[in-house]
């Protein structure tokens, strides 16, 4: 197990290098860069902004003293936020998206799993087919339309909930829901076919026969079998999800990390777009590892090699 | 109540499909006593396990019972709750399934699996329930039990598995053990180990067995009693050298046809029953053999036939047995 863990940790620098050294060249071959804006910028200045932050260098010097400062731990200076490192960006933001982004999946994965057994266990009757039916609406609604209509209903027209900031708890209600609707719906679904399939299997039908109640077998029996497939679909959730939603964080006004990602690239903010891909990589990669022995602890005929 | 353990009398039970009602069981009747050891005979989707789960409260989702009384240890199982079936399974019957391979739960051990079953039964404590998990391994023939207890189904072969299963079923000695189709996955030695190990439990534990199978080796080497199952009738029933040497139904003596014996002279070939089984769907009004049989009659598709005794126990439905009080009108 120690060793599995190590060697993926090897891995994982490795892809790490792999997917910064793309992201670098991909980055710089967009026309376009930090310093150029609609005001006209005299060439001089241009010159010494650029000689500033090295960006006058050949690209393969840029790079090499790029992944040379990283691996020291610094990811250098924002270029559009003046006197901000990307770290300090990501050390504000990041929290912010977390908290969010942790209660929804934290959400979807209470209400997912349960109303997905419950669909499987009563699968043809008519509350299968409203809990398919909200299902395939999560699915196919896309987030802005869930965030505007929940606005309008709870912030404009009850005005139950402020609509925008993070002031207290209320501020929490909407964006988390509309963060963990479409991985609800998801969950849901995932757990309700694998809960079919394990209702279906022989191990089901001798815990029966042994005078196990059908409410005892579900929970023993059948659900740690059932929720391997979420399991797999949790851990990259986790990791889109709390590194914070462009849209969800644009219409509720929350100062997180979602905005960041999408906001240095129309910026050329080269620093900042590194950092981020950075960022969510290495997190992408210890959620998998992480998945890889929660499966492990729940079906032991996984081996981990 | 009865004398018998079990007492099946004229069970019918339906599978109500979209398709519409599949007659599963159509007045099946059988006994079982105390110890006694019963086979139950037949082809695929003859209704062997149907009738079984039936007493065990287990009849899957569209099946209905609709006829006939069914009796077990003192329980009017017609009558019974989920509740109280809850309290016999696995407790005064117990089940094995056909495939261990998937029968036993693939994320707990086998000690967990089989602890349940003593959990759910007795008041035994941690301690106990242990110390009888390591006897019943024991039991069934498992070295090193205590090591065994703490690994996982996948650790262990076909057999092993199934030795696990017994273990499971026997955890709370029941007055029957219903074993459907015990070794139809396991390869042919493994078989006659389990079957071995079948009749050795019987006589320490003193069970009844209703043992399903379509493999007429097993029964004649096991069974005290044999009932033979078509379409969901019983179509023969006696003591297993009753069917054996003397089979009265033209479906029996077909199946006695079709397997190879070993005091066959050289260069004999086996006869194959001819036909595919009756559509439950729409079942045949007269025999439901008669599409597949070699004498068969007009009689045969017009009407059932009645019942034919030989004896206290042996008996049939087959018109070729009325053949001699038929002869004076009816043509053949």
């Amino acid at each position: 197990m120690f060793k599995y863990i190590l060697k993926r940790l090897g891995i994982a620098v490795v892809t790490i290098w792999l997917i910064a050294t793309l992201t670098f060249f991909l980055m710089n071959m967009v026309p376009g860069g930090p310093f150029l804006s609609e005001k006209a910028v005299s060439p001089a200045a241009m010159a010494a902004l650029e000689a500033k932050y090295g960006l006058d260098k050949p690209l393969l010097q840029q790079y090499v003293t790029y992944i040379g400062d990283a691996l020291h731990g610094d990811f250098g200076d924002s270029l559009k936020q003046r006197g901000r490192t990307v770290t300090s960006i990501i050390a504000t933001k990041f929290p912010v998206s977390a908290r969010i982004g942790g209660l929804a999946v934290l959400a979807a994965f209470c209400i997912g799993v349960p109303l997905g057994c419950i669909s499987a266990m009563n699968r043809g009757k008519l509350g299968d087919s409203i809990i398919i039916v909200i299902a395939t609406c999560g699915i196919a609604v896309p987030s802005f339309v869930i965030c505007t209509v929940l606005m309008y209903t709870f912030g404009v027209r009850l005005g139950w909930l402020p609509t925008l900031g993070l002031g207290s708890w209320k501020h929490y209600i909407m964006p988390v829901t509309a963060l963990a609707f479409y991985p609800t719906a998801y969950i849901t679904r995932l757990m309700r076919s694998s809960m079919l399939d394990v209702l279906g299997q022989d191990y089901m039908r001798t815990a029966r026969a042994k005078g196990v109640s059908q409410f005892a077998s579900l929970f023993k029996h059948a659900l740690r079998n059932a929720i391997l497939p979420v399991v797999t679909y949790l851990g990259p959730l986790l990791a889109y999800t709390v590194t914070g939603s462009f849209i969800v964080e644009k219409i509720f006004t929350i100062p997180g990390l979602g905005g960041e990602f999408i906001g240095s690239i129309t910026n050329r903010d080269y620093t900042v777009i590194m950092g981020t891909t950075i960022f969510l990589a290495t997190l992408m990669i210890l959620m998998n590892v992480v998945v890889d022995i929660v499966y492990k602890l729940v079906d032991p005929r996984i081996k981990l090699k | 109540m009865s004398e018998y353990l079990v007492s099946i009398e004229h069970e019918r039970l339906s599978f109500f499909t979209p398709a519409g009602e599949v007659k599963a069981l159509n007045d099946v009747s059988f006994y079982i006593s105390e110890g006694e050891v019963l086979g139950i005979v037949g082809e695929s989707g003859s209704g062997k396990s149907v009738t079984a789960y039936s007493l065990m409260g287990l009849t899957a989702h569209p099946g209905k019972l609709l006829g006939g009384t069914l009796d077990f240890n003192g329980h009017r199982v017609n009558d019974m709750t989920e509740k109280e079936f809850r309290k016999m399974r696995g407790n005064e019957v117990s089940i094995i399934f056909q495939d261990p391979m998937t029968s036993l739960n693939p994320v707990y051990t086998i000690g967990n699996q089989i602890r349940e079953a003593l959990k759910l039964h007795t008041d035994k404590n941690k301690a106990e329930r242990q110390a009888r998990a390591i006897e019943l391994l024991e039991l069934v023939g498992i070295n090193e039990p205590e090591k065994r207890l703490k690994q996982y189904p996948h650790e262990l072969s076909g057999g092993m598995r199934q030795r696990v299963m017994i273990a499971i079923a026997l955890a709370c000695e029941p007055k029957l053990l219903i074993a459907d189709e015990p070794t139809t996955a396991l390869d042919v030695t493994i078989q006659a180990q389990i079957l071995e190990l079948m009749m050795e439990l019987k006589d320490k534990l003193g069970m009844a067995i209703m043992m399903i199978t379509h493999d007429l080796g097993v029964v004649a080497s096991m069974c005290d009693h044999i009932a033979v199952m078509y379409a969901g009738n019983i179509v023969e029933y006696g003591t297993t050298d009753d069917i054996f040497y003397n089979p009265k139904h033209e479906y029996t003596k077909g199946l006695l046809r079709s397997i190879p014996r070993m005091d066959s002279r050289e260069h004999e070939r086996l006869v194959p029953i001819e036909g595919t089984p009756v559509d439950l769907l729409n079942p045949p009004k007269g025999c439901p053999f008669a599409s597949r049989c070699d004498n068969c009659m007009q009689i045969c598709l017009r009407e059932k036939a009645p019942v034919t005794h030989f004896g206290d126990i042996h008996y049939t439905s087959c018109w070729m047995n009325q053949k001699a009080e038929l002869e004076g009108g009816e043509e053949k």
